[in-house]
């Protein structure tokens, strides 16, 4: 039952990925609606698999890599379809969804099986933590597809071929704009996510920070982050700069919740 | 019933000939109803743009009706007929209905696309639907072209890409900032297109204007011209962070803002992107302005480029719209036919049922002794002859009218039963469904 759940929610974002790709080279209003249809479908039924699972195992299923990927996936629909409702920019998914997907792909190839609870994280703080976490890393993933499309639209406006691809990306600005809200929605959550774990890290194991790899990487993206801001803030980094930041802070963010996972032994190896 | 479109337009008459046969658009009354005076002219619409003076009218005799159309063009400008019919086509059914409904649709204008003929077209119809000029015919015939327009709109992009250098600069424009109306826009220099570009923002939305002329004067009739604000040459340096797009064209013979002029610049607008267009020749601005970041520098020729791959991506869309038209045409042709000839099918019925009743009640009544079920045998007896003679010269007319020919066999039969047909099909509903 909840591998069925997975595998239609996997089947669904591949059908939705692929009308956006087709919308990319060839967009149609009637192929745009297709595509949300079948995305918001995937989305629902992704919902009902990390409830089934939440039930069935009596616990927030983001405790192992099948799980939490497939709830990172399922954070970045999300914020995708709202960022969509609001910027009305369905070629944005033809550069998210592929993410989405992605990450399903990986969630699928580990072992998807019920396990009991590791007594570490038998907490009230797990759901809030990863929770939190995970949607800020969702917002920080649309705005890497802003990014690339922000880089490309500025090199086609800078080189001067101005084809149609060109006419079918969005505006400079509006790309700028949505890598500015995923950030200012993005980064108070990844605070919050560094705060929440430490308070759960004193309550567990005893101490605020021990400088444990994924605790070391994360203030790494943290702070990655905080430079952007920062800079948008107070001397204007906008465009580019702002764009080429917020793919260099994904790969970071990716690194802390993938490769701390998989390279690094540490308190938070959960594989 | 026959469509037929008399006229002229940008591919057979200059604009000498054509200014002397447009009619005004205010004055159409007359025109429209002398046009329906004419002998045979049943319905009538006159479209006069700068590029084309058409005549659309439904006749019953083509060659007559086109003759005379010709004439009335002539003698209402009183001008020559000889001259006139060098300039002047006629055309009639298919390639009639084809040649409105590709006008309407903007094949065939000067700018392929161009979204003015449709509205042009639309007043023009208003006119005769007001003087009433417009029957059942034209009134279908110009709606279905509407909505072949609109079919052509939105399937093809025909029409969506900029075709003129200062229209390019604004799609341009947009594609940076995607929202122009808290834009500014500052003029360097003066010239013909440079002012058209500025005037093409304004109408855009953009904000403000600034204009900034080396002889202060000359700024600031410019700047009262478009309602904007005049800036001394010497304190350009210190205006220009507030303009997100320039426009350029001095007369300078060398170039007047450079890549290290911007530095300053793009630090006060906290790196919010610059516009730069360069129309001057020699340039105004230099090339390696573009270099920097946030700032996107166009010139001329660059702009031209784009409105010529414009162009051509218009003509490769013109073809998908020929496709459209041509698929519309079949469907109106059909309803055009039918509505002569499902009237005349149904006066021919009503003429022999009209026969077979009189000529079976005389019968009926003389006849004493007829068994009791006789009455229904001679019924139906009748009524099977009336419909095995009338079953072939049915189908021939049903099949001409599908084919297009309905004339010939609708004018023959309705003259070999002195059929009396009101109109050409009192009811717009009545359609050919097989």
């Amino acid at each position: 039952m909840n591998a069925t759940l997975f595998y239609v929610t996997f089947a669904l974002y591949m059908s939705a990925t692929a009308a956006y790709l087709v919308y990319l080279a060839k967009p149609s209003e009637s192929l745009g609606k297709y595509a949300r249809c079948l995305l918001a479908s995937g989305f629902v039924v992704h919902i009902v698999f990390t409830i089934h699972r939440y039930v069935v195992a009596g616990h927030t299923p983001i405790t192992n890599l099948h799980e939490s990927l497939s709830f990172f996936s399922m954070a970045v629909v999300g914020v995708f379809i709202f960022i969509e409702r609001r910027f009305k920019i369905p070629v944005l998914g033809s550069f998210v969804t592929p993410v989405a997907l992605a990450l399903m792909g990986v969630s699928s190839l580990f072992p998807s099986a019920f396990a009991p609870l590791n007594p570490a994280l038998k907490s009230k703080w797990l759901v809030f933590h990863t929770v939190v976490a995970f949607l800020g890393y969702a917002s920080f993933a649309v705005a890497f597809g802003a990014a690339i499309i922000y880089l490309m639209q500025e090199r086609f406006l800078k080189k001067k071929k101005l084809g149609g691809l060109f006419q079918r990306l969005p505006s400079l600005n509006t790309l700028d704009e949505i890598n500015y809200r995923c950030l200012t929605f993005g980064f108070p959550l990844l605070t919050v996510a560094i705060i929440s774990g430490a308070i759960w890290a004193e309550t567990a194991w005893g101490t605020y920070w021990s400088w444990d790899p994924k605790e070391t990487w994360s203030l790494i993206t943290w702070f990655v982050y905080a430079a952007l801001l920062h800079g948008r803030l107070t001397t204007g980094w906008r465009g580019k700069k702002a764009a080429i930041l917020a793919i260099i802070g994904f790969f970071v963010m990716l690194f802390t919740f993938l490769g701390v996972n998989l390279l690094m032994t540490g308190l938070h190896s959960y594989k | 019933m026959n469509i037929v479109v008399v006229g002229l337009s940008h591919k057979t008459a200059t604009v000498e000939i054509r200014e002397k046969l447009a009619f005004s658009p205010t004055q159409m009354e007359k025109p429209l109803s002398a046009l329906l005076a004419i002998d045979g002219i049943t319905e009538g619409i006159i479209v006069s743009t700068c590029n084309r003076v058409e005549l659309y009218v439904t006749t019953r005799d083509i060659a007559g009706g086109i003759a005379r159309v010709k004439r009335f063009l002539a003698d209402y400008h009183h001008f020559p007929l000889e001259t006139l019919e060098q300039h002047i086509y006629a055309i009639h059914g298919e390639d009639a209905i084809r040649h409105v409904f590709r006008v309407a649709s903007s094949l065939d204008s000067m700018v392929v696309g161009e979204p003015q003929i449709l509205g042009q077209i639309k007043t023009s119809y208003g006119y005769a639907a007001e003087y009433r000029s417009s029957g059942i015919i034209l009134n279908r015939f110009l709606h279905k072209a509407f909505s072949v327009a609109k079919r052509v709109r939105t399937e093809t992009k025909i029409a969506s890409s900029a075709v003129s250098v200062a229209f390019a600069a604004v799609e341009l424009a947009k594609k940076i900032f995607s929202d122009l109306s808290d834009k500014t826009v500052m003029l360097i220099g003066a010239g013909e297109m440079c002012e058209l570009a500025a005037k093409h923002f304004l109408n855009s939305g953009v904000r403000g204007l600034m204009v900034t002329n080396r002889t202060f004067e000359r700024a600031e009739k410019l700047a009262d011209e478009f309602d904007g604000k005049a800036v001394r040459f010497e304190d350009l340096f210190d205006q220009l962070h507030k303009a997100d797009i320039i426009l350029s064209s001095t007369g300078a013979p060398h170039t007047i803002i450079g890549a290290g002029d911007l530095e300053a610049v793009m630090r006060r607008r906290r790196q919010k992107p610059m516009f730069f267009i360069d129309i001057a020749i020699p340039r105004d601005i230099d090339p390696a302005v573009n270099d920097v970041e946030n700032v996107y520098l166009y010139t001329v020729d660059d702009l031209q480029e784009v409105v010529a791959s414009n162009l051509q991506q218009r003509s490769e869309e013109a073809k998908k719209a020929e496709d459209i038209v041509s698929e519309e045409i079949g469907q109106f042709f059909k309803w055009l036919s039918s509505l002569e000839v499902t009237p005349t099918i149904v006066a021919l019925r009503t003429k022999f049922d009209e026969i077979r009743r009189v000529e079976l009640e005389k019968t009926l009544s003389n006849w004493k002794d007829l068994p009791p079920d006789g009455q229904k045998r001679l019924e139906a007896l009748t009524n099977a002859i009336m419909n095995k003679l009338l079953h072939p010269p049915t189908a021939l007319i049903k099949q001409a009218g599908q084919g297009g020919r309905t004339d010939l066999y609708v004018d023959a039969v309705r003259a070999l039963y002195g059929l009396e047909v009101g109109g050409s099909g009192q009811d717009e509903e009545l359609e050919l469904e097989e």
